[in-house]
């Protein structure tokens, strides 16, 4: 048992992301929405349903190795865009150094997409975020709860038609009206000059 | 009338008594003055030697080179409000620090800080040292409990378990010394080291005397064994709850047992007050030094290995401390026993 | 003894362990149940800190948005900073020039190296060590004096711009960096010669918080604390950014996965930041420091105050912002605490349609669980110091 330094070279080893883009196309044909290539990084649209089946295959197939879940997040189209909802997965492979975006689309009606935590446990955190942020469900996700917001805070504040300044303050979080009830109690208190 | 309901002889006793007590009270009075400045002043040294240590200064405003900055804290903790927590157990909680001070304080009365200066000399001073330290706990263990915070309980339990597991280390380890010296008098075992061919029962005695040193560490909570009050984890232990006053006497207790510790190495391990003889030999004027000076300077060099020790060294786990005290001290402790009863009967 | 337990019908010990305490550096919160010293459950509470960095940024411009990142890791914020620039300028599609890139280069490493200081004080601290807490903020002060040289700021520095870095760094920085990296290494004995081979440290830390490295892969770990587990991934190898692949470096890589490890591969990695400090300042060329893209880059000061075009261009650019291409994009950076991505979707306009930020400390507080259960509670602690938390950057 030895801390070693090891000299890294930078080069990369991997596929082509057109060719995962590829073989995704080919082994899901039916799920592919689209593939779009920006500044050399390949997205692949696909549908929600086989977002479980697409994930594990790129996960487990000895070629592509994606292992390394860097980041799973949502993004909200609201009024640009049908359907909704985006779930955007960024994967690399560190074997391989190579890397594929996957963006499930989810529709607003019905914002749920199964959960990919048990590939990636990591995921678990993104995911509870993702649904704190957009109000995107995670099916069988293990403990879906909010996670930088308050327990009892309404509303999902990424999501596009949500106030930059938050919602009106009176009606919205119960521990705000609270402390301005109580800032009221204590202004007899006040110094007058 | 007056003449004959107290006869002449009774008169004479009772003056006798009177003396006494008064030379006991004034003893008292020198001990607790100076002990409690010694208090205050070990925790200006502690914060000077570790600043030092640690490439900093340590207290600098309060007074010349901070040296009134002990007296600005304890005047600061005296007008500290007086926080109890409310669903505490008041009497108790009130009762905590005050069996942990008092326990520490007692220990000072037995301590021979010079050849005829100690308040009792009893003859069972070893003893009465070790029953009143495990007093001490109780302090602890109600403190922690009365608090009804989980930090403070588990700091609680974790000080019980740790001072009672070190008192039998340590006990154990001055058996040896009881063995060489043949009394639990803390005064005669000073005069028997004086008298032996070492000077001082830490030669022969060297691994009791490592034990104590380990012991005496764990047994006053200070690092690496401050696992009670390990801040890092248990935020203050036992007395996270406490403030101001009450927070001090904590204090205060902990320093003194720290002093207490350093005294008793002196006093079993370093010849008290006096100096070996093979050092008078080659240096003869150093006879004329009064022997309190020894003794202070004994319990100043031990007092400054503590804290060296704070600065060097991280903090042991609860479980490593545990197999510690009981798979390695305990049984060394013993096999020390064994050996210096066998020499003892031998020669 | 489960007889004992059901007669008396024990039960774990509900411990709750911050917001406010001494070891959860700023407002973690971790809900323990520990039976005896055992911990059961950790369930950790994240978002005290929730500042609302993405939405913000989605309401600002991409110059606007920048000194947000400082706020975000606010121990490392010049590698933040740096991170955000090289998303954008990947998504504006402009390239800084090469003097820019050294000085980027040179900063970020002593944004790890100020970082992984912090770091070791602190965890060292929650251990016990005490006195290597103070020598490290020693160094960490000269760092942050070297900081103050070059920007003016110590803590929220702001100082790289996208296109390039704010202002050019003097001979003068150069030189007492210089002094810095020479006198550096023999900073480090001292802090190793204090715990390095110290028993107690070795007790507390080996064998803690074992993870393998397929598991620290799946978890999502990045960084030193991935590298600890033996996982060679290292983004200024593996996608190298600015000056990366011009200088020469090794990647400290682990094998065990333990607390020990992590805290090795930390250490050897402050001597390669040294070390990649030097070679930038030797080999640090001359020229502009600000890219060549006046469609993306504010103008410099001095022609704005002589010139016509120039104010006007600047302020076109100010109050639209520089209108980024349509599309998405990725980028991760190395950060002291792992990887450190920023998700930008640009629909054309001046303000990012979404920003993202993907920060290590979120996922790696995920992690804990997986790290503390079935250790002591001691053990929770030094965990939390191994992977490195920093929560102004988990909360975002």
């Amino acid at each position: 048992m030895a801390v070693r330094l090891i000299k890294m070279v930078p080069i990369h080893k991997g596929l082509e992301p057109t060719e995962i883009a590829e073989k995704i196309k080919e082994n899901f044909p039916d799920d592919v929405v689209e593939v779009t290539n920006f500044r050399n990084i390949v997205s692949v649209i696909v549908k929600k349903g086989r977002i479980l089946g697409i994930c594990k295959y790129l996960h487990d197939e000895p070629t592509l190795c994606l292992d390394h879940l860097q980041d799973l997040c949502g993004v909200d189209y609201h009024g640009k865009k049908e359907p909704r909802f985006e779930v955007v997965y960024n994967l690399y492979s560190i074997k391989y150094r190579h890397r594929i975006r996957l963006r499930a689309q989810v529709p607003a009606d019905d914002p749920s997409i199964k959960t990919v935590t048990s590939i990636w446990a990591g995921a678990n955190w993104h995911e509870r975020e993702c649904f704190d942020m957009f109000g995107i469900i995670f099916k069988e996700h293990p403990d879906l709860r909010r996670i930088l917001l308050p327990e009892d805070w309404e509303g999902h504040p990424l999501r596009k038609d949500y106030p930059l300044k938050g919602p009106e303050l009176e009606k919205d979080w119960p521990g705000f009206v609270e402390v301005l009830n109580r800032s009221k109690e204590l202004e007899e208190f006040e110094w007058k000059g | 009338m007056l003449e004959n309901a107290i006869r002449p002889e009774a008169l004479d006793a009772l003056i006798k008594i009177g003396i006494n007590v008064g030379i006991a009270i004034i003893k008292i009075a020198v001990v607790l003055g100076i002990g409690l400045l010694h208090v205050a002043y070990a925790t200006y040294f502690e914060r000077k030697v570790i600043g030092h240590m640690q490439v900093r200064l340590g207290p600098m405003r309060v007074g010349p080179h901070g040296l009134l900055q002990p007296i600005a804290d304890g005047l600061k903790l005296f007008f500290k409000e007086d926080i109890i927590p409310a669903n505490a157990d008041k009497p108790v909680f009130y009762l905590g620090p005050v069996i942990f001070m008092a326990a520490s304080m007692v220990n000072l009365s037995v301590i021979p800080f010079a050849s005829n200066f100690v308040i009792a000399n009893i003859n069972v001073g070893l003893l009465f040292i070790f029953a009143i330290a495990g007093m001490g706990v109780y302090g602890i263990f109600i403190s922690g409990w009365a608090s009804n915070s989980k930090y403070a309980f588990i700091g609680g339990l974790r000080s019980s378990a740790q001072v009672l597991s070190y008192e039998i280390a340590m006990g154990l380890s001055l058996v040896g010394v009881m063995i060489m010296a043949g009394s639990l008098n803390l005064t005669d075992i000073v005069k028997a080291q004086e008298q032996s061919i070492y000077g001082m029962y830490a030669i022969p005695q060297i691994v009791a005397f490592v034990v104590f040193v380990i012991a005496a560490v764990a047994e006053t909570n200070r690092t690496p064994f401050d696992l009670p009050e390990a801040e890092s984890e248990l935020v203050a232990g036992y007395f996270t709850e406490y403030t101001g006053f009450r927070f001090a006497l904590f204090f205060l207790g902990e320093y003194i047992a720290m002093i207490i510790m350093s005294s008793l190495a002196a006093v079993c391990f370093l010849g008290g007050w006096t100096i070996p003889w093979y050092i008078t030999k080659v240096l003869p004027f150093l006879k004329y030094v009064p022997g309190i000076i020894w003794f202070l300077l004994k319990i100043y060099a031990f007092i400054f290995f503590y804290y060296w020790i704070r600065a060097t060294v991280p903090r042991y786990r609860y479980d490593q401390l545990m197999a510690i005290g009981w798979k390695i001290l305990i049984p060394v402790a013993l096999a020390n026993i064994l050996v210096t009863g066998l020499v003892k009967i031998l020669l | 003894m489960e007889q004992v337990e059901r007669i008396f019908e024990t039960r774990e010990l509900n411990v709750n362990m911050g917001p406010q305490h001494p070891a959860t550096h700023g407002v973690l919160r971790l809900v323990l149940d520990i039976d005896g010293e055992t911990v059961v459950k950790v369930t950790p509470y994240v978002g005290y800190l929730h500042r609302g960095i993405e939405k913000l940024g989605e309401s600002l411009t991409y110059f606007q948005a920048l000194p947000l990142t400082d706020r975000m890791d606010y121990i490392a914020s010049m590698a933040n900073n740096i991170g955000y620039c090289v998303a954008v300028e990947k998504l504006f599609d402009i390239e800084p020039p090469e003097r820019a890139k050294f000085i980027r280069t040179i900063v970020g490493e002593m944004a790890r190296i100020s970082s992984h200081l912090l770091w070791l004080a602190t965890h060292a601290l929650d251990i016990g060590a005490m006195t290597v807490f103070l020598y490290c903020f020693r160094e960490r002060e000269w760092i942050l004096e070297l900081f103050e040289k070059i920007c003016g700021a110590r803590l929220t520095v702001t100082y790289p711009r996208i296109g390039g870095v704010r202002n050019d760094i003097s001979q003068e920085f150069l030189d007492s960096l210089y002094k810095f990296t020479e006198e550096f290494p023999s900073r480090i004995l001292e802090y190793e010669t204090l715990i390095d081979q110290n028993r107690i440290w070795l007790k507390r830390t080996i064998g803690i918080g074992v993870i393998s490295a397929e598991e620290a892969i799946n978890w999502g770990l990045t960084g030193p604390t991935l590298r600890g587990s033996g996982v060679p991934y290292d983004i200024r190898k593996h996608m190298p950014y600015d000056a990366y692949d011009k200088v020469d470096f090794e990647v400290p890589v682990g094998t065990e996965g333990d607390t020990y490890e992590r805290y090795r591969c930390r250490m050897l990695e402050l001597r390669q930041s040294n070390n990649i400090i030097r070679q930038c300042i030797e080999k640090l060329p001359p020229g502009p420091i600000m890219a060549d893209a006046p469609k993306f880059t504010l103008p410099p000061k001095d022609y704005i105050l002589k010139d016509m075009e120039h104010l006007i261009h600047q302020f076109v650019l100010i109050t639209k912002g520089p209108a980024a291409p349509e599309g998405e994009i990725y980028v991760a950076t190395e950060v002291p605490k792992g990887e450190l991505g920023f998700y930008f979707v640009s629909d054309g306009s001046g303000k990012p349609y979404r920003m993202r930020v993907r920060s290590p400390s979120f996922i790696h507080a995920g992690a804990l669980p997986r790290l503390c259960v079935g250790h002591l509670v001691a053990d929770v602690i030094a965990n939390i110091g191994t992977i490195d938390l920093v929560l102004g950057e988990c909360d975002r």
